[in-house]
């Protein structure tokens, strides 16, 4: 292998390099601007992530796994998983391999940008009998088939998505349309014309059949030069127009998935960490099948895929209503395969315009100071002089008892607070009731409305009672406070269980013995308890000891939403029972007795409009309690 | 002038050169669902924050149809949003952002 074209170079690398050094120039000035809107505090965090070798060790790992071989969507659908890692991980191979060529056998063209990518062009094959090369001859056309495969699966996706999974796609824009007809020309140009120059280059498997194949009736060597121009020009456009189109995840993606482990939040909805996230989101549009609303199809444009367009273009009017309306019910930041947290931005963009709405949370001082008010949110053994300061507060002698905190919802829904407090009273277990007479909101509603300010006096409110208490367990009913509990109260060393973790620990314990005869039943995974706290094993065991329990349509991360969120603040009653309905109908597709839940929320939500019963989790334990420890 | 036995009370008479209804007009615009309400009252009877104190989305449609700004967003201002009485509210009004919008337009 030597070196054909003296110099090596020629004019056809032009439109190349033109593409590489715009998107060069585009990319370094992106970075200086990004981490100039990245909050101090976290810039020297991100560079302190860079020498940790803990972290430095999941940045390779997450960017191998995402980035290039995508296993999050292998996992979703093995077609639309090779699809996309065909292309992104045989691409990569392509350039690493051609670089391996170049310091090999042309050492001398060592730091030309262009070089690897045209290599064939440039060389040419010293006899016909030797094999040098001939291996990573063979690697080349094996990584470009690959790629060849994924582009052919693209096209077809384009006419029959559900073949890989997808009932929906996103709608490109112009910009995705020329980056992608881009994309989709530039391996077969390649292809076409590495086969042209395979009689004196050399080729394998798929170049060498290929220029055999030509060489009967485009035997013409002049055919060379201008496919590699078209090659050229189709990748220096891809460049030119990669920044304005989806493709622009290709470099952000990486970059995101150091931001993220080095442990950065989104701040502001559309600068630092929220634009790597923006700028990382490839539109794939899983996001549009995953979203609750779009069971109705006036609402495909709102879906988070549509939301990070128009954050991109700055749209502030589509960006508000996008985001009031978003059900924040997680399920398209957990099955994104970026990981992008679309809900975290939506809150911060509602935060810029709630955060400044006036409120006076006076009374919840008020209420806490005064013993004549105090009493009615008090615990039973909390006295009065426990609850007139921090101080004193702290001073609660701990107990073994646990606190159960209702929450506002479960208010709603005295089934609940009934059946809970009977097991607790059955498997012998003292408690002490924070809000048996209503208390204060745990302070998610405010968050989710994107009011931090006043949520924080709540929370700083909320915290002091439960520390006040002397529990060292807290069970909740509600998923809703669960989460905020667990993420924004300060309340190290008291653990935080839900009560079907709780009800969970009794029944392997047990303190408490369950009859299987509770019939066939599903359980709704609500949004707050599964993707919001991560608690999917729990119920599932506790309901698997107590009857006949059917599968969902969806199921785990991907449970749909009840459409009674706190998230949405704009939905409106139609749509939500529209979102009711379709979870509904996928979770009675087995035909179950009963649907079990374990968020009041989603009780309420669905006894409305269920055409069989809907009960509680601790409702359906209490009920097949059969003997007492 | 013969006497009727009845008078408008004082509390309830709306003066017509204070009433600012450009505000309330605003906001029937972007929450229509304001004018749903039948004063059932059970967004109040559920309410978190009427716990601690007067807090009635009730009083405040009442009082902003009389014109009385700053008695509906004192009674609003606690509001902790929590949203029961969305799920309460027998004519399906979205009292959660209507709190909101209130809050915003009148603030």
């Amino acid at each position: 292998m030597r070196e054909r074209i003296a110099g090596g170079y020629d004019n056809f690398v032009l439109p190349f390099m033109i593409g590489m050094t715009f998107i060069f120039i585009y990319l370094f000035i992106a970075l200086i601007r990004l981490f100039a809107h990245i909050p101090p505090k976290d810039r020297i965090k991100f560079f302190k992530s860079l020498v940790n070798p803990k972290i430095l060790y999941m940045n390779c790992r997450d960017i191998l796994m995402d980035c290039l071989l995508h296993v999050k969507i292998f996992k979703r659908n093995l077609l639309l998983g090779y699809m996309h890692a065909s292309i992104a991980f045989g691409w990569f191979m392509l350039i690493v391999v051609g670089h391996i060529e170049m310091w090999l056998y042309v050492p001398q063209r060592n730091g030309l940008l262009y070089y690897p990518v045209f290599f064939r062009y440039f060389v040419k094959q010293e006899g016909d009998l030797t094999l040098k090369g001939a291996f990573f001859f063979f690697l080349m056309d094996f990584f470009l088939l690959m790629v060849l495969s994924g582009v052919g699966l693209a096209m077809y996706k384009r006419f029959r998505s559900t073949a890989m999974g997808m009932r929906r796609t996103t709608k490109p824009c112009f910009a995705d349309r020329v980056a992608l007809a881009c994309l989709w020309s530039i391996f077969p140009l390649r292809l076409l014309a590495e086969s042209f120059t395979a009689g004196i280059a050399g080729g394998s498997f798929l170049t060498k059949p290929m220029y055999w194949l030509f060489a009967n009736f485009l035997s013409d060597d002049t055919h060379i030069l201008p496919t590699w121009w078209a090659y050229s020009t189709a990748l220096g456009l891809f460049f030119l127009a990669l920044p304005f189109s989806r493709y622009m995840h290709i470099p952000t993606e990486a970059f995101l998935i150091l931001l993220r482990n080095a442990g950065l939040k989104v701040t502001k909805p559309r600068k630092g960490f929220a634009e790597a996230e923006i700028y990382s989101c490839s539109s794939c549009g899983i996001c549009i099948d995953a979203c609750p609303m779009n069971i109705q199809k006036k609402n495909l444009p709102f879906s988070s895929v549509y939301f990070i367009r128009f954050l991109r273009r700055h749209n502030t009017r589509k960006i508000n209503q996008i985001s009031d309306k978003c059900l924040m019910c997680g399920k398209c930041v957990a099955l994104c395969p970026v990981g992008i947290e679309s809900c975290g931005i939506k809150r911060a963009q509602r935060g810029t315009l709630y955060n400044s709405i006036k409120h006076d949370y006076s009374y919840l001082a008020a209420a806490h100071h005064t013993p004549a008010g105090a009493p009615e949110i008090l615990p039973d053994n909390i006295t009065p002089a426990a609850m007139m300061g921090t101080a004193t507060a702290v001073a609660a002698p701990a107990t073994e008892k646990v606190l159960y905190f209702a929450g506002c919802m479960t208010h709603l829904t005295t089934s609940i607070i009934k059946n809970l407090t009977e097991i607790f009273e059955s498997s012998g277990t003292e408690y002490v009731f924070a809000d048996k007479d209503g208390g204060v909101c745990c302070g998610r509603p405010l968050i989710l409305a994107g009011r931090e300010d006043a949520a924080k006096e709540v929370i700083a409110k909320n915290t002091e009672l439960i520390r006040s208490s002397g529990c060292k367990k807290v069970v909740l009913s509600c998923p809703i406070c669960l989460k905020v509990l667990r993420e924004e109260y300060n309340l190290k060393g008291i653990e935080l269980v839900h009560h079907t973790q709780f009800i969970n620990t009794l029944l392997s314990q047990g303190k408490i013995k369950v009859a299987k005869g509770a019939g066939s039943m599903v359980y709704h995974n609500p949004c707050e308890l599964g993707r919001g706290c991560g608690i999917y094993r729990e119920p599932l065991n506790v309901l698997e000891q107590l009857g006949e329990l059917k599968r969902a349509a969806k199921e785990g991360k991907e449970s749909i939403c009840c459409g009674g969120s706190l998230g949405s603040l704009t939905l409106s009653y139609e749509d939500r029972g529209k979102i009711t309905q379709g979870s509904l109908a996928a979770l009675t597709v087995n035909n179950p007795e009963r649907i079990v839940t374990a968020c009041p929320l989603c009780l309420k939500t669905f006894s409305d409009k269920s055409d069989r019963p809907v009960v509680d989790i601790a409702q359906i334990v209490n009920e097949n309690i059969c003997s007492v420890r | 002038m013969g006497k009727f036995g009845f008078a408008l009370s004082p509390s309830s008479r709306i003066n017509l050169d204070t009433l600012d209804n450009v505000k309330f007009a605003h906001l029937i615009e972007i929450e229509p669902d304001v004018l749903k309400c039948m004063a059932c009252g059970s967004c109040t009877a559920s309410c978190t924050a009427g716990k601690f104190v007067k807090t009635s989305m009730r009083s405040a449609i009442l009082a902003l149809q009389n014109g009385r700004n700053e008695e509906a967003i004192s009674l609003l201002k606690s509001c902790l949003l929590c949203g029961k009485c969305t799920m309460v509210c027998p004519r399906a009004i979205n009292t959660r952002h209507l709190i909101i919008s209130i809050l915003k337009v009148y603030q």
